[in-house]
């Protein structure tokens, strides 16, 4: 028996040291979930614009990223409560209910200044965002029930109490005065950005700041990683998880802000199957479903993802616009998919 | 017996790499029927791969492996376990929410005309637990076993599998002796019946015991192949480091008498704790010893406010500490490193930077803005102190090898600046170099003034540390030991309940 190979045991024996400079970023050390959506993104645009010439142009592009605002906002909420490891069913029907409020409150009249009335709300509206979050995650944590069915509960009851608010039927913002006076939110532009782009730009680059540059952020991710390991450092796991379903509602809150404007109604069936098209955004763009990774602008970019395969639908021949959910459900298993197969590889 | 026997298992030239990063050198292993052959190592030498590979978990990237002198190719890790290979894992494959019997037969579960045959598999999954003279019920449900048992149940599922090869990796990190020794019965026992074991270990002293022959790896590559009886303790473990291991220990340093009290414990009770009291002065070294589960842990994590005591209190340098509140510990300047480091203590799928920071993260800037410059330097400063060796330093803590990770868990603990560690199992599953490494560590922040407390199954490791060492029995402190007193038969008269301080008051007593 050889007690030793010479040279090469030699050479060999400090290959964990020799690398101790910091290595350069290579292309392979990139994570490929983060720029998956992006390039999934690329590839429709391309295909857009080979099915339709007029698909490319910025008018509809620019229509296309506004249509996808208020999933795009609701989503970027929802990144917060998945990368927690939770999960907010109720968004859909908290638009309408927050809505309802909203439209309610600029009925009755208690303000007599039409000015005075859209601040006050707007604040009102915040409010009930956030409430409506503060509810949901006061029965995840305090009261200790599985997200999943804790906000089904609530999607049932403030499904039911905006049914109940509009028996059945439409509450539509009476005052022509106010009416005129919102519809800029959502058809106004900035210097020839429409306005509702400008506030997923704004939300998001916030949620981006919050999410990767605070302690808060690093929270989150520690608590949807493992929320045993951010107990033993230290972290006050349930606050962190309450604050991200407040941001859930603030982000609904925004939503809303935006969809008054646009109808100046809303109905018992304002937002149904919101909530999946989010998690549908949050998931294709990266972030774990089961907690932890948090991406931002990924989620934006899932967003835009499912506007634009409905709009090449509607601008190609050969599918059917019915079945546009039907291919929103695809995408989502797609994505899991080449998650999957990228985690896989890497 | 079992050097006549025939090679079973034979495996040459077997080279693997990791996304390019080779880990295996052309090692050649032998493994002959009814023979228990240790495998041993560092950490990172590339054990748990080459036991991967020859158990069908990986495939190699060139080599080959022989099986009763057949080449044999395994599609996976089934194919190998029906030709009578059962890999035994380091972490525990086992569904919570299933009861013990039906963990045993899971995947293989016996039926009578298409039912389950819950009956006749109960009685089989006792009849192996007798035979492993173990208390553990058929059907309690996994997750209420401790980790013993569990280990104890995925070792009665292998020997229930008649395997022909079982790898075992590290199988007695988490037992106790008694428990040990059970297991180590009926590994012999086996192996005169003529199975074979591949036994990876970090415990020379268990290698010594029970195998017959030994290999030696170092850095992904072949060191040396040799009976045991040819073989000393001391030299396999200068084989595995490349180089002599001076002192694992260093040398004690007694703290004066008349130090302040960093640390004082009144009376705390938790669950199962019961009043435990305790004093520590500055600059030293403080043990707990006792058997699993007589409540250390619980009592620590009171301490450190992860859990909230029902009564009594904790004073740090005199100062009453908020019980239940993790971060009034930190800030008062007391720290708790668990001994789970893979399931509390790093997140896994996070890098060395995240992880590192995640306690202290007040410090890395004002108000809630987190400055990415200062957390990378935070991080070089931790690898230089801590000596943590990796070849990308982007690396996810999951891809880090066991010493690696507990270094970057101790780093951690160390960037909230305490000025008492607690260190619970400060060295589980971890190889030889980096205990030694550790023990300086913790004796080099004693002579500085911190006080550590050491939290221990293994005994040599509370000795060779410690100047007191409190020995814990079903949630109470039974002894407070010091001086000559301090070694393995003493502590375990206390442990096993032969012997107990009779007055409580004197049992946490600073001496005079």
């Amino acid at each position: 028996m050889n007690e030793n190979r010479g040279g090469t045991d030699q050479a060999m024996s400090n290959t964990e040291l020799s690398d101790r400079a910091r290595p350069a970023r290579s292309l392979r050390d990139m994570d490929l979930r983060a720029i998956a959506p992006f390039a999934a993104l690329a590839l429709l645009l391309i295909v857009g614009a080979l099915v339709n010439p007029n698909f490319i142009s910025i008018a509809n592009l620019a229509n296309v990223a506004t249509r996808s605002a208020f999933i795009a906002i609701i989503a970027v909420g929802a990144t917060f409560v998945i990368s927690a490891g939770d999960l907010d069913l109720s968004v859909g029907s908290m638009v309408a209910f927050v809505a309802s409020l909203m439209i309610l409150f600029m009925n009755s009249g208690a303000i007599a200044d039409p000015a005075l009335t859209i601040a006050a709300a707007v604040a009102l509206t915040i409010l009930a965002g956030a409430l409506c979050g503060f509810f949901n995650g006061l029965i995840t944590t305090v009261g200790k029930i599985e997200p999943f069915i804790a906000t089904l509960g609530t999607m049932g009851i403030y499904r039911g109490l905006t049914t109940w608010l509009s028996q059945g039927g439409a509450i539509t913002l009476k005052s022509p005065d106010i009416q005129t006076m919102v519809r800029p939110a959502y058809f106004g532009s900035v210097l020839g950005l429409p306005v509702p782009i400008l506030v997923i730009l704004v939300v998001t680059a916030i949620a981006a700041f919050i999410l990767y540059r605070t302690r808060y952020g690093r929270h989150v991710v520690a608590v949807g990683s493992s929320s045993d390991v951010a107990r033993y450092s230290g972290i006050a796991v349930n606050r962190v998880r309450m604050v991200a379903f407040i941001i859930q509602g603030l982000c609904v809150a925004i939503t809303v802000l935006l969809y008054v404007p646009r109808l100046g109604s809303t109905s018992a069936t304002t937002g149904i199957l919101w909530e999946l098209q989010a998690i549908t955004a949050v998931v294709v763009g990266g972030t774990a479903l089961k907690g932890g990774a948090g991406r931002v602008w990924g989620t934006i970019c899932g967003a835009f993802i499912l506007e634009i395969v409905g709009n090449i639908m509607l601008l190609s021949n050969f599918i059917s616009e019915y079945l546009i959910g039907a291919i929103q459900g695809s995408i989502i298993i797609i994505a899991m998919l080449v998650q999957r197969s990228l985690v896989r590889k890497s | 017996m079992s050097e006549t026997g025939a090679a079973v298992m034979a495996a040459s030239r077997i080279c693997k790499s990791f996304s390019g990063v080779q880990v295996l050198f052309s090692v050649d292993f032998e493994l002959r029927r009814g023979e228990v052959h240790a495998l041993m190592g560092e950490n990172g030498a590339g054990k748990s791969t080459l036991v991967k590979v020859l158990s069908g978990f990986e495939k190699p990237t060139s080599g080959r492996i022989l099986m009763d002198g057949q080449e044999v190719s395994f599609a996976n890790n089934r194919a190998a376990e029906a030709a009578g290979i059962v890999l035994i894992h380091q972490e525990f494959n086992l569904a919570d929410h299933l009861t013990v019997s039906e963990s045993m037969f899971l995947g293989r579960e016996v039926t009578r005309f298409g039912i389950l045959d819950r009956s006749f598999m109960r009685k089989a999954t006792r009849d192996i637990l007798d035979r492993l003279g173990s208390h553990i019920h058929e059907d309690a449900l996994i997750s209420s076993l401790p980790v013993a048992d569990k280990q104890m149940v995925e070792i009665a599922k292998a020997i229930s599998r008649d395997a022909r090869v079982v790898f075992m990796d590290e199988p007695t990190a988490v037992l106790s002796r008694e428990e040990t020794r059970i297991l180590f019965d009926q590994v012999r026992r086996l192996r005169d019946q003529g199975t074979s074991f591949v036994f990876v270990s970090h415990k020379l002293d268990e290698v010594m015991e029970l195998a017959d022959r030994v290999t030696v790896l170092r850095d992904g590559q072949w060191v040396k192949t040799a009976p045991v009886s040819e073989l000393d303790g001391e030299s396999i473990a200068q084989l595995m480091v490349g180089r002599e291991l001076s002192s694992l220990y260093p040398a004690k340093h007694e703290p004066d008498v008349d130090e302040e009290i960093a640390l004082s414990v009144k009376d705390l009770s938790t669950g199962y704790v019961k009043d435990a009291s305790f004093e520590i002065r500055k600059g030293e070294v403080f043990g707990f010893s006792g058997l699993i589960g007589s409540g250390r842990s619980e009592l620590m994590e009171a301490i450190s406010g992860i859990r909230t005591p029902a009564s009594g209190e904790v004073r740090i340098y005199g100062r009453l500490l908020r019980s239940g509140d993790v971060r009034a510990a930190n800030q008062a300047g007391l720290a708790y490193m668990t001994k789970d480091r893979k399931g509390k203590g790093l997140l896994l799928g996070e890098g060395m930077t995240v992880n590192l920071t995640l306690q202290s993260l007040d410090q890395h800037g004002p108000v809630v803005y987190l400055d990415p410059k200062s957390e990378a330097k935070a991080m070089d400063r931790a690898r230089r102190r801590f000596d943590i060796r990796v070849r990308d330093g982007n690396v996810i803590a999951a891809r880090m090898s066991g010493g690696n990770q507990q270094k970057l868990l101790l780093a951690k603990v160390m960037e909230t600046d305490p000025k008492i560690v607690i260190i619970d199992e400060p060295t589980r599953g971890i190889d030889v170099g980096t205990k030694q490494q550790i023990y300086h560590f913790i004796s080099s922040l004693a002579r500085d003034g911190w006080s550590i407390i050491v939290v221990s199954s293994e005994m040599p490791e509370i000795i060779g540390l410690c100047s007191r060492v409190a020995v814990m029995r079903e949630g109470r402190i039974v002894g407070v030991l010091e001086g000559d007193e301090i070694n393995e038969q003493e502590i375990m008269r206390y442990a096993a309940g032969l012997k107990r301080r009779t007055r409580p008051e004197e049992a946490g007593a600073v001496p005079a």
